[in-house]
């Protein structure tokens, strides 16, 4: 790999560059990529989790709860990603550790992918607040009503009939959801996470093939995009069978 | 591509929702007057227990910041908006030769970072540049060397990718009898587009164009990567000199959120001066 940046970049081709084997860089790029994709997933993921519990907690909380989801959610929709993203990376790892020696204990390096995913979710979990208290409204007010009215639980309700009837409803929401978090991925370069777009950096700095890897780079990302489209189409699809098509309902 | 879309431009900022009415109340509810004491405890404890006699040396440079930050939101959103109208109309009403490229520089520019495309542009186009001696003798290249225009160039792309297709729906949801009534009366297609479709359509779109200028700010933030000075780029270099994590960060975070209200009053404004009665 360290002869790659001897060879002038005119010389070798674009695609020796791009090669996964040998001297190209093709294999750090899909390291990059991978490591991309666990954070997205594991970003939508807690998202999903922090928005249920937010959609609920304004939907059904008390004035309190209410209260606090709002602060949440307008706060973190209106500062910037990346503000949140330094904010909670530096400042939160730096909280924990003062706790933790507060407590009598030793400081601990927090990996990057977990710091990664935590604060994407975080950041995931307000938009996925939004979509999801959404959904919940569009609920036909008699389902709901029948449940109450079969004595269900609360918990029971949510897992048979609102969780599940609301899917086709949350559904182009979730989606845009899932691609906004494989885009955000990239701001977690800035603090150093190597990740697709680190990586891409760093090739292009070392090899000064700078148009090549970013070229390639948007590629890989265009490419999740449309393949994760052709995906949540099917599954939207099948979400919303027997139901009427949105463009019938309009 | 098919028809079917799914990335429908969510609601970003839910300012158009009229919240229920049983909240409007004006007597202040008592968990809201003990919410609204925490949170003045907060910010004066803030005030109090930590540092904060940077401030003035680094005053200039701060409004220096802001004003960097505020004049290249307004810029982009503005040339933004006016690539997103050929844009939208081509996808909406346009001949295949037109929709097609419009539709694929949407579908690139909401596929890929916005950072990746900053980056592109200022490291990648700017290595080419300075290949070409025509270029570098050219008027333009004072311009070219300094990183700013790319931080434009980027930022303006990226409004005009996602507007163009909000206003590709609101073209298209303008309901077709408005259209055919103009050209009823014997207007040219240009006086059409000028007093009747463009009009609505932009009135339709008004609600979503506030969050995506709200949007526009949050990405605002990412020019500091390619050395242009915003208010973000301020306050890391205070964070370097002073070695405090969260004054600066807070003051940042405190800074974008007042942007942001005042972006939200203003779009309320602006929507509240358009009379609201389309057919």
């Amino acid at each position: 790999m360290a002869d790659a940046s001897i060879i002038p970049a005119a010389v070798t081709g674009m695609f020796d560059l791009l090669s996964p084997f040998g001297p190209g860089w093709g294999a750090n790029l899909l390291r990059g990529l991978v490591r991309s994709l666990q954070i997205a997933f594991g970003a939508f993921g807690m998202g999903l989790i922090i928005g249920t519990f937010g959609a609920y907690a304004k939907l059904y909380g008390g004035p309190i709860a209410r209260d606090l989801a709002a602060i949440y959610t307008t706060l973190v929709r209106a500062i910037p990603e990346l503000v949140m993203i330094i904010l909670l990376y530096y400042a939160g790892t730096d909280l924990i550790n003062r706790v933790l020696e507060g407590m009598g204990y030793q400081r601990v390096d927090i990996s990057g992918l977990a710091a990664g995913i935590v604060v994407l979710g975080f950041v995931q979990g307000a938009y996925a607040t939004e979509v999801l208290r959404g959904a919940i409204k569009a609920i036909p007010q008699g389902e709901v009503e029948a449940a109450r009215a079969y004595g269900m639980s609360p918990i029971l309700m949510m897992r048979r009939i609102t969780l599940p009837a609301m899917l086709p409803h949350a559904l182009p929401g979730l989606a845009n959801l899932w691609l906004i978090s494989t885009k955000d991925t990239a701001l977690l370069a800035v603090v150093g996470f190597s990740e697709l777009t680190l990586e891409t950096r760093q090739a292009a700095g070392t090899t000064k093939a700078y148009m090549t890897f970013y070229l390639a780079a948007g590629a890989l990302y265009l490419f999740i995009t449309l393949f994760s489209n052709v995906i949540l189409e099917f599954v939207e699809k099948r979400a919303r069978r027997g139901m009427p098509s949105v463009k019938e309902a309009r | 591509m098919s028809d079917t879309q799914i990335e429908v431009p969510i609601e970003t900022f839910p300012i158009h929702k009229e919240s229920d009415p049983s909240r409007r109340s004006n007597r202040l509810p008592p968990h809201r007057i003990v919410l609204g004491l925490i949170g003045l405890g907060l910010v004066a404890s803030a005030a109090f227990f930590m540092r904060w006699d940077w401030l003035p040396n680094y005053g200039d440079l701060i409004l220096q910041g802001l004003w960097r930050t505020i004049w290249i939101l307004c810029v982009t959103v503005f040339l933004g908006f006016l690539l997103a109208v050929p844009l939208g109309l081509a996808q909406a009403a346009g001949p295949a030769i037109l929709a097609i490229p419009a539709r694929a520089f949407c579908t690139v520019i909401r596929g890929t970072p916005l950072l990746v495309q900053l980056w592109l542009l200022y490291y990648g186009l700017g290595s080419l540049f300075p290949q070409y001696p025509w270029i570098r003798g050219s008027e333009l290249w004072p311009y070219l060397r300094q990183a700013w225009p790319y931080a434009v160039l980027a930022l303006t792309l990226s409004y005009a990718g996602y507007e163009g297709e909000v206003m590709r729906g609101a073209f298209a949801s303008v309901p077709k009898g408005q259209l055919e009534a103009a050209r009823a009366f014997g207007m040219r297609r240009f006086t059409i587009f000028r007093r009747i479709w463009l009009p609505q359509a932009i009135h339709r779109a008004l609600p979503t164009l506030a969050g995506e200028a709200v949007l526009q700010l949050k990405s605002t933030p990412l020019v500091a990567t390619i050395t242009v000075v915003d208010l973000y780029a301020v306050a890391s270099r205070v964070r370097q000199d002073t070695f405090l994590t969260y004054e600066p960060l807070l003051l940042l975070a405190a800074g974008y959120l007042i942007i942001t209200a005042i972006i939200v009053s203003l779009f309320r404004r602006i929507e509240r001066l358009i009379p609201s009665k389309l057919g």
